[in-house]
């Protein structure tokens, strides 16, 4: 199963598929896409030993834009078949992305439990606190009084999902939040997630134009974290108690052994199993 | 019965007993010490709903011929104690001509039991057993069965000492002893149920049909397993973690099975043949992402062992009540494989078939064990070494202008495994053209519909397809575990001279008319037998195929499973309509 290294080294637009998105015009998801080529592109990887995974709404269309190998699966399981994918083939450098919907809500599970497992894939989640493929219902972080959904026209008055708390309780060995209005910034981030060891997730601000109008004004609100990385649980703990949401840059990197199976065989043939079973 | 001793056709002894009292491991080495004595065998275990410490039944029928379910009713019977007998009762049919062995320091014998009319001895095996060093009733009764079945002493005690030797020479010296004064008091009896063995009838096996679904996973190339444990499948698990582990393939326990389809997707997606194992709820909840694996055309395996339902049911007893959902419970059209075991030891067979099938059609398969197959364990004959293994059409490196979804004449596209360079592709649930791009045009829906359904029709799998046995012009259909009973009872008529047919299919998708009707060749009438309230069986002869003949049911609910005394009734009742 190895894998021939690249024989020159590929520009981002070498990880482009000619697939035409399915975006809006405007979407955050392009510049996303762009900071994913960059960021391949950069790591001087070849789009055969790449594998994205996703599951299911705007931003999980990201495979298909991809020139390396991709899988668009279910609604929400996402992680899941990726885990499954790296822990067979631990060589490739598997990412997955998709949606605040298919990560926090149906996928709810399989991101804490992805984030406590700790294998070695990165984890982009395009946030925009809604809901775009279904055309603009509330997500698990959207703002309480968002009323501009037929599903909640009074807004939802919960209160949202915080991902970057919950990636941290859980496990993530790497957590950084990004906006794509700063796609080299996003890139650079993104490069970092795929270099750490283990479970990276990436928060990336990426505004909905069409469902969301109002983060437009994200450009504005989005600011450099005044800190630098932690790898200390607490303190990157305590840091988000007073983060606004808007803070980007690495939030924590730790040291967490990522999690792998081993495929060494200890017997040469069936035989040596079926011996068990002789009377 | 006025048998001659060693004519038996076959003897059923049941062992029961409160949890600890060890009627599990005592049935467990009565039924090594049978095979090693020449005998086929099964071990069927009944339990209460307990996690621990609840009642526990050893049922054990053996036979001079392959045992494939229980007998009328049990021969012998050892009650240890009669902890929540009433329960369990129903499970255990005794006759006039049964022993029962009861401890007078237990109470008396419950009606239930003594209603039967069997000969009860009361023998107080607990103050025996007390006056040996650490001696245990449970080593007493093995004592007394061995000698009343007349299995040799010296292959009991080679059994003993195989299963005590790690636990140091008291445990085995109270064992011995134990047994010893069971078979001393056995052999005052006058009650004899001797069985032949033919110690030299070949290599044979031991084991259940979960390690057999386990074994054949492995023989058919699957060396990656995702799962969340369930009952009755959880045995799958234990034992193919650490034999994958051994043969260089490896398990990872999912948070859920929503997890656990999909992690095998990814990993066969990734190109190593992957399984998971479940029962009804675990299926229920695999069901969407099954359909991705259609769709996305990746090889996956999910061995489904039926227990009650619905819902959480019984979760320890057997029912063949998950047909309607392996078949018809994806959405979409999404033609995939369904495989029924007819047996425990072709759980195996089946296992392996399905890995075979779904890598060579890149779909797909689910495997229908059920309870009954999956936690008995049975003596058999050494299966055959056989050559389906995993075979996957795949790309090599420098493919060129490649299609993932290219329409082929036989449906099948050669798969680029990540890795491969210049195969690059998105897998996709998305209805997608050939090379994999979303579309939702009408000529690719059809066209990829065409092809996924044209994979597994036009597929050549051989006289696998079922079991058939006889050629009468009546027949019974039936599948799974409940063929093994079937087949006893069709031929406990043959001895009474009715001509009996039946025939098992194996493949229950897709469907196979064509081989039905010739199967069905020169019958006049045949009738269906099912273990399900809803008839899914019947239902699903009648939908899918162009039966060439008059077709009834027999069926029923579980837990109770089918015996052949049963069936030899409901068919001769049928027959003579
Ligand atoms: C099982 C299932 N339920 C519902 C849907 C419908 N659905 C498609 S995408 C989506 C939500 C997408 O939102 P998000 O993940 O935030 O991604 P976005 O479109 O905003 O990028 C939903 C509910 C589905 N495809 N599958
Ligand atoms: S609906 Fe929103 S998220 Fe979806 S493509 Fe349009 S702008 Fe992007």
């Amino acid at each position: 199963m190895s894998v021939q290294p690249a024989t020159k080294a590929l520009s981002a637009r070498d990880f482009k598929s000619d697939v035409k998105p399915v975006w809006c015009p405007g979407c955050g998801d392009y510049s996303v896409l762009s900071s994913i080529t960059k960021a391949l592109a950069e790591l001087g990887l070849s789009p055969e030993e790449v594998a994205v995974i996703s599951g299911i709404g705007c931003s999980s269309r990201i495979p298909a834009y991809l020139n390396s190998y991709g899988f668009h699966g279910v609604h929400g399981r996402a992680t899941a078949l990726a885990t499954g994918l790296k822990l067979s083939r631990p060589e490739l450098t598997v990412l997955v992305t998709g949606g605040d919907g298919d990560g926090f809500s149906i996928g709810g599970n399989h991101f804490l439990h992805a984030c406590r497992r700790n294998v070695d894939m990165t984890y982009i989640v395009m946030d925009n606190r809604v809901y775009g493929m279904t055309k603009g219902q509330p997500s698990p972080t959207t703002e309480p009084d968002w009323d501009n959904s037929a599903l909640a026209p009074a807004g939802t008055g919960l209160r949202p999902f915080n991902p970057l708390v919950i990636a941290l309780a859980s496990g993530a060995n790497f957590i950084a939040r990004a906006f794509s209005g700063d796609p080299n910034g996003t890139a650079q981030l993104i490069v970092e997630a795929i270099k750490t060891p283990g479970f990276s997730f990436v928060e990336i601000l990426s505004p909905c134009v069409t469902f969301r109008p109002d983060q437009r004004e994200w450009k504005t609100d989005v600011h450099p974290s005044p800190v630098d990385p932690t790898e200390d649980i607490g303190r990157a703990a305590r840091r988000l108690m007073t983060d606004d949401g808007f803070n980007l840059g690495v939030l924590y990197s730790g040291h967490r052994k990522p999690y792998a199976l081993n495929f060494d065989a200890s017997v040469d043939s069936l035989s040596d199993l079926e011996q068990q079973f002789a009377v | 019965m006025t048998e001659q001793p060693g004519t038996y056709k076959s003897v059923s002894i049941a062992l029961t007993g409160a949890g600890g009292a060890g009627v599990i491991t005592a049935g467990n080495m009565l039924l090594e010490a049978a095979a090693k004595s020449g005998l086929y065998g099964l071990f069927m275990r009944s339990s209460g709903p307990q996690i621990r410490g609840g009642e526990a039944a050893a049922m054990i029928r053996l036979s001079s011929k392959p045992v494939g379910g229980p007998g009328e009713s049990f021969d012998i019977m050892i009650a240890l104690d009669w902890h929540n007998i009433d329960r369990f009762a129903i499970e255990l049919p005794l006759t006039p001509n049964s022993l029962v062995l009861a401890d007078p320091a237990q109470g008396e014998v419950p009606a239930v039991i003594a209603n039967s009319g069997a000969q009860i001895i009361q023998l107080p095996m607990k103050d025996m057993a007390k006056k040996i060093k650490k001696g245990r009733p449970n080593m007493l009764a093995l004592g007394v069965v061995a000698t009343l079945i007349g299995l040799p002493d010296d292959i009991v005690d080679a059994v003993l000492e195989r299963v005590l030797a790690k636990r140091g020479g008291d445990a085995l010296e109270a064992s011995r002893a134990a047994v010893a004064a069971g078979m001393e008091i056995a052999a005052t009896y006058d009650f004899d149920r001797t069985l032949k063995g033919d110690a030299d009838g070949g290599d044979r096996w031991m084991l259940s049909g979960n390690e057999a679904a386990g074994l054949g996973a492995i023989r058919g190339g699957i060396r990656f397993v995702a799962a969340y444990p369930i009952t009755p499948a959880t045995e799958i698990l234990e034992w193919i973690a650490p034999n994958l582990d051994k043969i260089g393939g490896a398990l990872v326990q999912a948070e859920d099975e929503l997890a656990s389809i999909n992690m095998i997707i990814g990993g066969s997606y990734g190109g190593t043949p992957s399984l998971t194992a479940t029962s009804g709820p675990g299926l229920a909840l695999m069901a969407e992402s099954l359909g991705l694996a259609v769709a996305s055309e990746v090889p996956v395996v999910v061995v489904d062992v039926m227990r009650g339902g619905p819902s959480t049911g019984i979760p320890t007893k057997s029912e063949q009540s998950d047909l309607n959902i392996a078949l018809f419970g994806l959405h979409g059209d999404a033609p995939h494989l369904v495989v029924a075991p007819t047996s425990v030891s072709d759980c195996l067979f089946a296992t392996q078939w399905s890995v075979h099938l779904a890598e060579a059609m890149q779909t797909p398969a689910i495997v229908l064990s059920d309870q009954l197959l999956g936690q008995s364990k049975a003596i058999i004959d050494k299966p055959a070494d056989l050559a389906f293994v995993s075979q996957r059409s795949v790309v090599e490196a420098g493919v060129v202008d490649y299609k993932r979804y290219a329409i082929t004449q036989n449906g099948v596209s050669p798969m680029a495994i990540p890795g491969t360079a210049g195969g690059q592709y998105t897998a996709d649930g998305l209805e997608h053209s050939e090379n994999g791009n979303p579309s939702s045009q009408v000529n690719d829906h059809i066209s990829q519909l065409d092809k996924r359904a044209r994979k597994i029709e036009s597929f050549d799998y051989g006289d696998h397809w079922a079991d058939i046995e006889g050629d009468g012009e009546l027949a019974v259909i039936t599948w799974g575990s409940t063929a093994a009973v079937v087949s006893e009872a069709i031929s406990d008529l043959n001895d009474k001279g009715v001509n009996i047919r039946m025939i098992a299919p194996r493949l229950l998708a897709p469907a196979l008319p064509d081989k039905m009707t010739e199967a069905l060749k020169g019958v006049k009438r045949a009738l269906a037998i099912e273990l399900s309230h809803s008839e899914q069986f019947y239902r699903y002869l009648k939908g899918y195929f162009d039966l060439p003949c008059p077709v009834q049911s027999y069926h029923r609910p579980g837990p109770l499973p089918f015996r052949a005394a049963e069936l030899v009734n409901e068919i001769e009742k049928w027959s003579a309509q």
